[in-house]
């Protein structure tokens, strides 16, 4: 499996956020976006991720196991963590896992991000750290080869961080691939970085 | 279970939770509906007359109420961007998404019209020709009114441009709701031909609706 990007453009409400972005990695992988404010570490995301049209270049996923395509294939972890406030914390994860038409693994997914002492919590009463593994439940409990995660550490504690490193370096060994946007360093020690604006 | 039962089911059940406004409608229809014979008058005949026309613009009015909500929600938190990325069709989920607000806020509409009709001095037995033209209707409101809150979903307070976009669309269901009604209660116009319309009208704007909305909010989050 390949994803490849070549000479990738963004324009935003007609300003440039970035042009020229190339990249090519294969499976087992990560990749960290970096930048400042504003230099298009999301944007580049949401484009992979199929939410924004791409302005100018090409981008490819090469290699997958049907015709499906990036955005089908992928798992989005954005700023906003698509947590329903009245529904309980297995609800809102047996949702996802039923329309992103995933195995039937909410318990274990549960174990892994630590929530299961909450399962029937409504999530309204959920800290922000604690809506944040209630979503990164969604990546282990539907198995998606791209991961494209927005800051993923943000909110998160420091044994939470540690976790979600592991389930990232699991999801490398068994093949997939990861594209991060971070501003510090997101516990993966053999990523590539690609820095996003003037240098 | 299917993405489309599931996101079904799953905004349904938010819709009965606390907070979830789906018996707003129905409220707002009984408190609608109980002022109207305050401002007119105990003149029995002429509530009878416009009865129906009260009731159908009571569950106009009163279908537009939560559907600022739908969408917005859904874009507020994040869940929309996953709704669109899924492998299911945007149009499928906009749809089940119609469908599960029509069940929680259009169906309660009909059911409680009967009892709204002794204030309207309307017979029970033309009461249930009323009940039927808005089964028949009530899904033509909530489908065209998912284009208004999916052009509506990205803008601060979209809920009165939503009605200023929807409701011009509606009006040929008012018109074929209220004459199917009138026809069914004091003639001497045939009931058939508005009411074929009127389901007419749902049947098409439930196929219409989808489509336009998922193109409203394709174009509208670029």
């Amino acid at each position: 499996m390949q994803l490849t990007a070549e000479n990738l453009a963004c324009s935003r409400g007609g300003r440039e956020v970035f042009a020229g972005v190339n990249f090519s990695m294969p499976g087992g992988e990560a990749l960290v976006v970096t930048g400042r404010n504003g230099a298009g570490k999301s944007s580049l995301l949401r484009m992979l991720a199929g939410l924004i049209s791409i302005s100018a270049g090409r981008l490819a996923l090469t290699g997958a196991e049907n015709d499906a395509t990036l955005a089908e294939q992928s798992h989005y972890l954005g700023h906003q963590d698509a947590v329903k406030p009245s529904l309980s914390v297995s609800e809102n994860l047996r949702f996802w896992a039923e329309f992103l038409g995933g195995r039937d693994a909410i318990g274990a997914a549960l174990e892994a991000v630590d929530l299961v002492p909450l399962a029937d919590l409504p999530a309204a009463y959920l800290s922000a750290g604690q809506r944040r593994r209630l979503s990164i439940a969604r990546l282990v409990a539907v198995q998606r080869p791209v991961w494209l995660l927005d800051e993923p550490t943000s909110a998160l504690d420091v044994p939470s961080q540690k976790r979600l490193a592991e389930l990232m370096r699991g999801h490398l060994v068994g093949g997939g691939m990861i594209v991060a946007a971070a501003h510090g360093p997101i516990g993966l020690e053999r990523a590539r970085e690609l820095k996003l604006g003037p240098a | 279970m299917s993405a489309f039962t599931a996101l079904l089911a799953r905004d349904m059940r938010i819709a009965i939770r606390v907070g979830g406004g789906a018996l707003m409608g129905a409220l707002f229809f009984l408190i609608v509906v109980t002022m109207m014979p305050f401002a007119i008058g105990p003149d029995l005949a002429l509530l009878a007359r416009i009865g129906p026309a009260i009731l159908w613009l009571g569950a106009l009015l009163a279908s537009l109420l939560a559907l600022d909500r739908l969408f917005a929600t859904d874009h507020d938190d994040g869940s929309l961007d996953l709704l669109m990325m899924g492998r299911m069709p945007l149009e499928l989920a906009i749809a089940a998404k119609g469908i599960a607000h029509w069940l929680t806020t259009g169906l309660p509409l009909v059911l409680i019209t009967p009892v709204l009709g002794l204030m309207l001095n309307v017979e029970l037995g033309a009461m249930g020709w009323v009940s039927l033209t808005l089964l028949a209707g009530t899904p033509a409101l909530t489908f065209i009114g998912l284009i208004g809150a999916a052009l509506s979903v990205a803008l601060r307070r979209g809920g009165l441009l939503l009605a200023v976009l929807v409701l011009p669309l509606t009006i040929p269901v008012l018109i074929f709701g209220v004459a199917a009604a009138n026809a069914a209660i004091v003639g001497p116009a045939p009931f058939g031909p508005p009411f074929t319309i009127l389901c007419a009208l749902s049947l098409a704007s439930f196929v219409l609706g989808p489509i336009a909305a998922a193109a409203a909010l394709r174009h509208g989050l670029e």
